[in-house]
């Protein structure tokens, strides 16, 4: 176990303790940040005029692709946390993975949902089996899997690592789902009814678009460092009780007299 | 390590007929089919590759948890992880044996459920050909679940779930190969070559993932 | 040939189970793990063995010859509570996979699948599958797999229990024979295993909480 410099230095850095006091200094900040982000983004999204083709509906976009943009973002951090987890070995990394997977799951949610309230209109149907939506749906099934595994495991920090290598898995693997799904979707179905490359969008959309997209980002970073700080504090109270518990072990005799 | 082959074989004939079960489930998936949508020949002979595929990768699901379970449970792993083989080799030949106990007699059974489904000799044989290519990629994706899934007591169904999501390419391209090799506009060979380089990847990436969650799921 | 291991310490959960731990087996030695149920006889042995990452500390294997880059694990046999052995196989499957799994090692002598079922005394029922036999009889054959494939280190978990008095005096016979080649032996015991000049290691188990991570 050679630790350089560097990587000390680093674990230094990601230290418990200090990341809490961090985290209550920058929670604030970020809070407001992205309440006065989204204030922001949702009045723009509202002043603006709706397209002339899909009339107001397009607002939806304003929150799905946000998200779409999110869930993927979500699984990068992830993966970089998993990494951090099976080569450093840190146990803040554990936890930064761990609580970004609901947020993610949460994200794509979101994205799926608006994307079937967007096709209702759109396409006359809740859901279509479109590329990107199947691919993120995909990508919702690996959040659900991930989340299940970390449960079904009782010592955090085996499960840490079991859940680390297959986000990793997962996450070479993601390019593969989408070039496959985008393979079978062309073989299946005309091109994709929507084309939202960035440059065929009109700038009065583009404006709000990235107006929300940074605000969403806020709420991913507001979201996971208040989780991180709660899964924290959530491993030192069992941290204690365990503590408590051999504790009370240690006094023979008197548990009778105890349990009333 | 033909020693590990060989061994793994003569279990998987010999314990509990893990394979034998594969297969009637297999039988079984394809056979429920019909009763769902009908016994209309045309829509089965439509449906019929997609339909022998998904039941070969359901089937397929079935044995994997207990890829490395036995071997942790009866402390054979503990030996494994301690010799000097690379443990990565020691896994791809457990999937090896595991594909040649489980997928094979899939393959094998394939063409019987093509004429259920009353498909031509083409379809079959290319279902058959797509079949004996790409299951050996859902057992080297299903090792890192199963591997993952190890120390868990009813691991079975979570690895299904772990690992289907990640098996979707592989069915994207075995089914549109089958087809396309049916189908005139559409060329066979793409389809496939991607299957093959798929199937080749997971060979890689597979048992070195199964080997690293191997290594980590003891202590 | 020396076998060390140093400062070793390991945890489970927030738990120390053991701290400290240091001691140097050169070929010949052996050393005994005592201590109640608990106490950290297992851990220690598979923390030596490999299959469990020390919370601080090394073991580290010197060779007579070359071959610097060792891991200390290839160096030794482990017999666990479990036998490792497949219920479904014949004895003699399963001994011969695992002398061919073990491979050959060049520094000493391995013994063939019939002197090993041989030397453990149930020569005779080596056809049988091993979930035939008693849980004594898989105990021995399990033993057994220790002689097929020379490995200089045994680390051996409760090795009789489950044996009868005769059979344990069949594996003290083998352990001594074992260490006059110059083999080391690291075992955690309940009852004493009859050796002479062992070295005697006293598990207590709790060597205190471990840092907080958080």
């Amino acid at each position: 176990m050679s630790e350089s410099l560097a990587i000390t230095k680093l674990s230094d850095l990601a230290n418990p303790t200090r990341f809490l006091g961090l985290a209550s200094r920058v929670l604030p900040w970020l809070s407001a940040v992205t309440a006065i982000l989204f204030a922001a983004g949702l009045y723009l999204s509202f002043a603006g005029e709706g397209d002339y083709q899909q009339g107001l509906t397009v607002r939806i976009m304003y929150v799905h692709v946000p998200a779409a943009w999110l869930s993927m973002m979500c699984y990068t951090v992830m993966a970089l946390s998993a990494i951090g987890t099976l080569v450093w070995r840190h146990p803040l990394a554990d936890v930064a993975h761990k609580t970004a997977a609901p947020l993610g799951a949460a994200f794509t949610l979101i994205a799926l949902a608006t994307g079937s309230l967007w096709g209702k209109p759109m396409w006359g149907t809740w859901w279509v089996w479109d590329a990107r939506l199947t691919s993120v749906f995909v990508l919702f099934l690996m959040y659900l899997g991930l989340i299940a595994l970390n449960r079904a495991m009782d010592d955090p920090g085996k499960a840490a690592r079991l859940c680390a290598i297959l986000i990793l898995v997962g996450f070479v693997n993601i390019p593969i789902i989408k070039f496959s799904v985008d393979w079978w979707n062309t073989l299946h179905q005309p091109a994709s009814v929507i084309r939202m490359g960035g440059s065929s969008i009109d700038g009065s959309f583009l404006r709000p678009l990235l107006v929300m997209a940074l605000a969403f980002t806020m709420l991913f970073f507001t979201l996971h460092i208040a989780a991180m700080r709660n899964e924290i504090w959530r491993r030192r109270v069992s941290a204690q009780r365990r503590m408590a518990a051999r504790m009370a072990g240690d006094k023979p005799g008197l548990t009778t007299e105890m349990s009333t | 390590m033909a020693a590990l082959l060989l061994r793994d074989l003569k279990l998987s004939v010999r314990a509990g007929g893990g394979a034998l079960i594969g297969v009637l489930f297999f039988i079984t998936v394809v056979a429920v089919i019909p009763f769902g949508v009908g016994p209309d020949l045309n829509l089965l002979s439509r449906i019929g590759p997609a339909i022998v595929w998904i039941g070969a990768l359901l089937s397929a699901l079935l044995g994997l948890d207990r890829m490395f379970q036995t071997e942790r449970e009866d402390g054979s792993l503990d030996l494994m992880l301690m010799q000097e083989h690379p443990l990565v080799l020691t896994v791809l030949v457990k999937c090896l044996a595991h594909w040649i106990g489980n997928g094979l007699p899939l393959v094998i059974a394939s063409p019987l459920l093509g004429l259920f489904m009353n498909m031509d000799e083409v379809a079959i044989g290319a279902t058959m050909l797509t079949l004996l290519v790409g299951t050996p990629a859902l057992t080297f994706i299903g090792a890192v679940g199963a591997a993952v899934a190890v120390t868990l007591p009813r691991g079975g169904l979570l690895v299904s779930i772990l690992v289907l999501p990640l098996a979707v390419p592989v069915l994207i391209f075995g089914v549109s190969a089958s087809y396309a090799a049916v189908e005139d506009p559409a060329p066979f060979l793409p389809p496939f070559l991607i299957l093959v380089a798929i199937t080749m990847f997971f060979a890689v990436l597979g048992p070195l993932g199964a080997a690293l969650a191997l290594r980590n799921a003891d202590d | 040939m020396r076998l060390i291991a140093e400062n070793l310490s390991a945890r489970r959960g927030e738990d120390l189970i053991f701290q400290g731990v240091s001691f140097a087996l050169s070929g010949g030695e052996s050393l005994v793990l005592t201590g109640k149920n608990g106490s950290g006889k297992s851990t220690l042995l598979r923390v030596v063995a490999g299959l469990l990452r020390p919370e601080s500390g090394t073991v580290t294997w010197q060779a007579d010859t070359g071959d610097k880059g060792m891991r200390a694990a290839e160096a030794c046999h482990y017999l666990g509570h479990r036998n490792a052995m497949k219920a479904e196989l014949s004895v003699h499957e399963n001994l011969t996979f695992w002398q061919q799994f073990f491979g050959h090692s060049p520094q000493g002598k391995s013994l063939s699948v019939d002197e090993a079922a041989d030397a453990v005394g149930l020569g005779d029922i080596t056809h049988l599958p091993f979930g035939y036999l008693s849980a004594g009889q898989q105990r021995r054959m399990a033993f057994a797999k220790l002689l097929v494939s020379f490995r200089p280190v045994w680390i051996l978990d409760e090795p009789t229990a489950a044996l009868d008095v005769s059979a344990e005096r069949v594996f003290t016979g083998l352990i001594e024979s074992h260490l006059r080649n110059g083999g080391i032996l690291i075992a955690a015991t309940h009852q004493p295993l009859g050796l002479k000049n062992a070295q005697e290691l006293k598990m207590a188990g709790f060597a205190g909480i471990a840092e907080e991570v958080w």
